[in-house]
């Protein structure tokens, strides 16, 4: 694979900083599995290792400023980064590269799948898939819970899981007015809050 | 409007879920699955699994197959463009703004204070994807692959792309 890259690399085509940026960040897009926070060193590697085009300090700025923002990490931070170094152009480069070829596979592997979903054995196929996504999107509970127990200690955050449970499943609030009014409790609050500041 | 429709759907989850693609999961499933009915439990399942085998970024693969299902490339196009276009924007426009706070204890709480709800919706859509195995592939095939796929994945660290691929041939074997 990245014999490949490297030889598309050093063809004429490449001399504009576009296309080094649409290489760097295919090769992040292909190399990188786990979704986005998973794929954090990849770019690093590339954009200060490899390319130079940000210092360590600016990475881990721009890391915390996506992070400040809501939305997938993997488009934000490789959307700047190629705005960044070569504009508009630089931009559409890096999230085209990032997203589009995993998009199509999808779209390919999926269709076909769906056209065979009458035969017995390619649905059992699919059904066998779901207990797979359940113990990943556990994983994923549990890291978020996690993450939650240590910044907000596990009784606030049961707290908190509960009451948004009980809002959005029982009650049927959407989830986007839960987490709205959150949002802006956790902007308007005074400063000199205990948590944030032991967190901070 | 379908389009206007899509748009919302995955505008409303990338604007409000903190802690990258995987977050937004949950929130895309309540608009996909419960409010527009597009898809059942089950092709959302199948979608997962094959976009977590697959590299690249989780939201965008998501949004992209699902805008192409329910309206071609012009509905894979708006639900990718909701996805990526607004929080960039505000990225590359606020971009001042954002660097004088990107160590405040105000921003760090917003994400912070999102986390739990987040998990919690997480649980829930776990928990869905257990009826649903249940429902359909019955209680001992669910719990011979999970507990395969949870060995795998927690203990080995086994590539996901490998445990999907296993539990394809499990299926193609022994369901249906």
């Amino acid at each position: 694979m990245f014999l490949i890259i490297d030889l598309a690399m050093s063809s004429p085509m490449t001399s504009s900083a576009s296309w080094q940026l649409f290489w760097a960040f295919l090769r992040v897009g292909l190399l990188g599995f786990g979704g986005g926070p998973a794929m954090i060193p990849l770019v690093r590697a590339e954009v200060v290792t490899r390319h130079h085009w940000l210092t360590d300090e600016e990475f881990a700025d721009v890391l915390a400023i996506g992070n400040t923002l809501p939305g997938p990490i993997a488009t934000k931070m490789p959307g700047y980064i190629g705005y960044r170094v070569n504009g508009i152009s630089g931009c559409i480069a890096t999230v085209v590269a990032i997203i589009l070829p995993m998009i199509v596979a999808m779209i390919v592997m999926l269709g076909i799948f769906s056209r065979y979903r009458d035969v017995g054995w390619i649905r059992g196929m699919g059904q066998a898939v779901v207990p797979v996504v359940m113990i990943m999107m556990a994983q994923l509970t549990w890291d978020f819970f996690d993450k939650s127990k240590a910044s907000l200690g596990w009784l606030v955050s049961i707290v908190m899981a509960i009451t948004s449970g009980g809002l959005i499943y029982w009650l049927g609030v959407h989830p986007g007015w839960v987490i709205g009014a959150i949002l802006l409790a956790a902007l308007l609050r005074p400063k000199s809050n205990k948590k944030a500041e032991k967190s901070a | 409007m379908i389009y206007w429709e899509l748009f919302l759907a995955f505008f409303i989850p990338n604007i409000i879920g903190y802690g990258g693609g995987p977050a937004i999961i949950p929130l895309i499933e309540t608009e996909v699955v419960g409010r527009y009915g597009w898809m059942t439990a089950q092709t959302f399942a199948e979608t997962l699994a094959l976009g977590n085998a697959l590299p690249s970024p989780i939201a965008t693969k998501m949004a992209g197959y699902i805008g192409y299902e329910v309206a071609g490339i012009g509905g894979a196009f708006v639900a990718v463009a909701a996805t990526v276009i607004p929080t960039l924007l505000l990225m590359l426009g606020a971009l001042g703004l954002l660097y004088r706070h990107r160590n405040s204890p105000r921003v760090k709480r917003m994400s912070q204070w999102v986390r739990p709800v987040i998990a919690m919706m997480m649980g829930w859509l776990t928990l869905g994807f257990l009826l649903e195995s249940v429902n359909s592939s019955g209680m001992m095939h669910t719990l011979i692959i999970g507990v395969i796929a949870g060995i795998a994945l927690i203990r080995f660290k086994t590539h996901p792309a490998f445990v999907v691929v296993g539990a394809l041939v499990y299926g193609g074997l022994f369901l249906g």
